[in-house]
């Protein structure tokens, strides 16, 4: 009798198991957002520190603009941009911490491909920055193109990334051997090429650019002006939550919405009154944007108020650090760039 | 009920509940792997890699498949392993003797070396070695040669390659001299046995080591050339060494600190195993006139391996598993290569980390069954 007393506890027990299992899987509105909600902080994957895009300083406060889209988050869904919890990540763990639910976003100088896209259980919600691939060398090297580049030129360069496909894309199509030296992390990528062990680094050219600024020495380097790739990089969030994936969509443009519409962190609040329905609806002065998300009319207020829009953003971390001072096809539309995000409405 | 039975219920209950639990977490790896739109699969394996590696054994580039880009991870996982594993035993044996030495000098420095080595964690010693040791190597352009022909610098060790002529004659040269030391070994066993006479085994041996090769290069048509590596310059102030044979700096660092490491483990289980033989055994062997020399061969020796190899054992599976930090400094073994560089590019993580698990598994196991042959095979046969 004993005996059987024992089976039943334990069959009692994995059905317990099996049926909450099965039951939490169970695809209900916004899992994310749920659980967002009742942490109380948005769970953000971030790189291991690259000056602009996501940086800690001394006293562990991040700040870049990959850093500001999930502040964004935060201050829409939370109300507070400061209830992000930023999880430093390398290039070669950040997807599998988004896809086991580690971060719920991943907002780290992320490419966006075809096959990242459609394979691994990834959605790209949008583009924050446009990058492209470069190289970095020694000034004392004489080189100012990458047709000066000769066979044996070892490169250094990060695993895991674009980086290491197209720059064997570039090489192959100059005709040229190379010497790849890739590691884990970006700060022994920068140790080793500092040092001597590599002719020149390469990855995209922000990174390149905020890189710089860590070497023992910037004013050494230069950045050859050819770009040998397109680098799209945007938020990434898991498939299969779409109201999530439009919080954090929605996030983003409304930052460079905003900017188009000249919103910014000092005048949001008097533009409620404004005669552009347009502007109205980003400030939650007309429509009901916010029901549709799931979250309250003042969300894309707070981003707007908090964070600031994207060209706030982009001065604040990346043109006064004086890592790209000039942005670039980072503009918005109007002013000749690419940025260009779906009308909110 | 009769006992038998009642004594293989608990067992397949436990087996039972094992199964539950595996089923349970692979139904749920599947649900959720299903939820986000994960495929799984091992086809990718046949997939055109498209990146390059810095180092490889085998031919290879990216245009071949991610199976074979595994296979240069194994291998180079694989060769540093070996390399690693070699030093450190020469390095450990030597020490651990050191340690029992009566020269108050040796004896300090040897215990010195291996409390210094064994208590910083092995990752800070590979960054030492890559980072710190490194960076004090100069640049190729302003490396002086050692011995005229080997260049130590930043990017690497650079030697002379062999260019052969008849590699196959000199080979085949060798395995004769394998082959005839054998017979000679059991000859003089069998002389020795029935006889009571002794021939110098070792310096025949010798002998036939160096006569037999150079043979081949006086009568057998064996030449040999060397290759010597060249400064070659790239732009105004960087450089590179073309032509012979060169050592990545990672494969370098990495080596060292490995085997600095583990030797320090090895020292220490050499010098249980000699401290673990009795007294009396020296005594007793030197009493019926045998030689130092005699006396450490015959009798300590094959006391000491006894205790000796089954730690050594695990300090080889070790060495073997800790060759996986390599990632850290860009050697590319299996770690960075197949965990890192094609799990990123394929995305498919449970398959690959799979794949890399078995592989390390066995390969311990492997080194296992031929460690426990070895120790098989020393152990005492009793008659």
């Amino acid at each position: 009798m004993f005996k059987i007393r024992q089976i039943t506890s334990l069959l009692a027990v994995l059905a317990v198991l099996f049926g909450f299992a099965t039951e939490s899987f169970a695809a209900k509105k916004s899992k994310t957002l749920k659980n967002t909600i009742k942490q109380g902080f948005v769970k953000c994957g971030v790189s291991q520190g690259l000056p602009g895009f996501s940086n800690a300083d001394a006293s562990g406060n991040w700040t870049g603009v990959d850093v500001d889209v999930c502040r964004a988050v935060a201050a829409a869904v939370l109300g507070d941009a400061n209830k992000v919890k930023f999880t430093p990540l390398s290039a070669k763990e950040r997807f599998t911490a988004l896809t086991s639910g580690e971060i719920d976003v991943l907002s780290r100088n992320t490419t966006w491909t075809l096959s990242r896209d459609a394979d691994i259980g990834l959605t790209f919600v949008g583009v924050n920055f446009y990058d492209g691939q470069g190289f970095m060398v020694r000034k004392s090297s004489g080189i100012t193109s990458t047709s000066q580049f000769k066979d044996g030129i070892s490169a250094c360069t990060n695993i895991g990334t674009t980086t290491e496909l197209n720059m064997r894309d570039f090489f192959n199509s100059k005709g040229i051997s190379y010497e790849p030296v890739a590691f884990e992390k970006a700060d022994e990528v920068v140790a080793a090429y500092d040092a001597g062990r590599c002719d020149t680094y390469t990855t995209d050219k922000s990174g390149l650019a905020a890189q710089r600024t860590k070497m023992s020495n910037p004013d050494e380097h230069i950045v050859l002006p050819e770009t040998i790739s397109k680098e799209p990089l945007g938020p990434v969030v898991r498939q299969g939550d779409a109201v999530w994936e439009d919080i954090v969509r929605w996030s983003l443009n409304t930052m460079i919405e905003a900017e188009e519409y000249g919103i910014n962190s000092s005048n949001a609040d008097s533009l409620k009154t404004s005669d552009n329905p347009a502007v109205k609806r980003i400030v939650g002065a007309e429509g009901e944007m916010g029901a549709a998300l799931g979250l309250d009319n003042d969300w894309s207020l707070r981003i707007i108020k908090q964070v600031g829009n994207y060209g706030e953003s982009y001065k604040r971390n990346i043109a006064d650090t004086g890592i790209l001072p000039d942005r670039g096809p980072n503009e918005i539309w109007t002013n000749g760039g690419l940025l260009y995000t779906p009308p909110a409405r | 009920m009769n006992a038998k039975f009642k004594k293989i219920i608990p067992q397949l209950l436990t087996l039972t509940f094992v199964a539950l639990v595996f089923g349970f977490f692979s139904y749920n790896a599947q649900l959720n792997m299903e939820n986000r739109g994960i495929t799984f699969g091992y086809g990718f394996l046949s997939q055109e890699s498209s990146f390059d590696v810095q180092f490889s054994l085998i031919e290879y580039d990216g245009s071949h498949t991610y199976f074979r880009a595994y296979l240069v991870g194994l291998l180079n996982t694989i060769l540093v392993s070996v390399i690693g594993i070699i030093f450190a035993t020469i390095i450990g044996v030597a020490v651990g003797i050191a340690r029992l030495s009566s020269n108050l000098l040796i004896n300090k420095a040897a215990a010195y070396y291996v409390e210094f080595f064994r208590n910083i964690p092995l990752l800070l010693q590979i960054f030492f070695w890559y980072f710190a040791a490194l960076r004090a190597l100069p640049l190729p352009e302003k490396a002086d040669p050692i011995f005229g022909v080997f260049f130590l610098t930043i990017k690497g060790l650079f030697v002379p390659a062999f260019i052969w002529n008849n590699l196959d004659i000199f080979l085949y040269s060798i395995l004769a001299v394998i082959i005839s030391i054998i017979v000679l070994r059991s000859y003089s066993k069998k002389l020795r046995e029935n006889q009571g006479r002794q021939i110098p085994v070792f310096y025949i041996s010798i002998g036939l080591i160096i006569i037999l090769p150079l043979l081949t290069f006086l009568f057998g048509g064996v030449t040999l050339n060397f290759q010597i590596p060249e400064l070659e310059q790239l732009a105004k102030t960087s450089f590179r060494f073309k032509g012979g044979l060169g050592l990545p700096p990672e494969l370098i660092a990495l080596t060292l600190a490995l085997a600095l490491y583990t030797a320090t483990f090895i020292a220490e289980c050499v010098r249980a195993g000699i401290q673990g033989v009795g007294k009396g055994q020296k005594e007793a062997a030197a009493s019926i006139g045998l030689t130092p020399n005699q006396v450490l061969k015959l009798v300590i020796m094959p006391q000491a391996l006894r205790i000796i190899i089954p730690p050594t054992t695990n300090q080889y599976l070790n060495l073997t598993k800790n060759s996986s930090l390599a990632a850290a400094i860009a050697y590319p073994d299996l770690v960075l290569v197949f965990a890192g560089t094609a799990l990123m590019q394929t995305g498919r993580a449970i398959e690959i980390v799979s794949i890399t698990m078995l592989t390390y598994l066995t390969l311990s196991i492997s080194i296992s069954l031929l460690m426990n042959w070895y120790n098989k095979k020393i152990a005492i046969k009793e008659k």
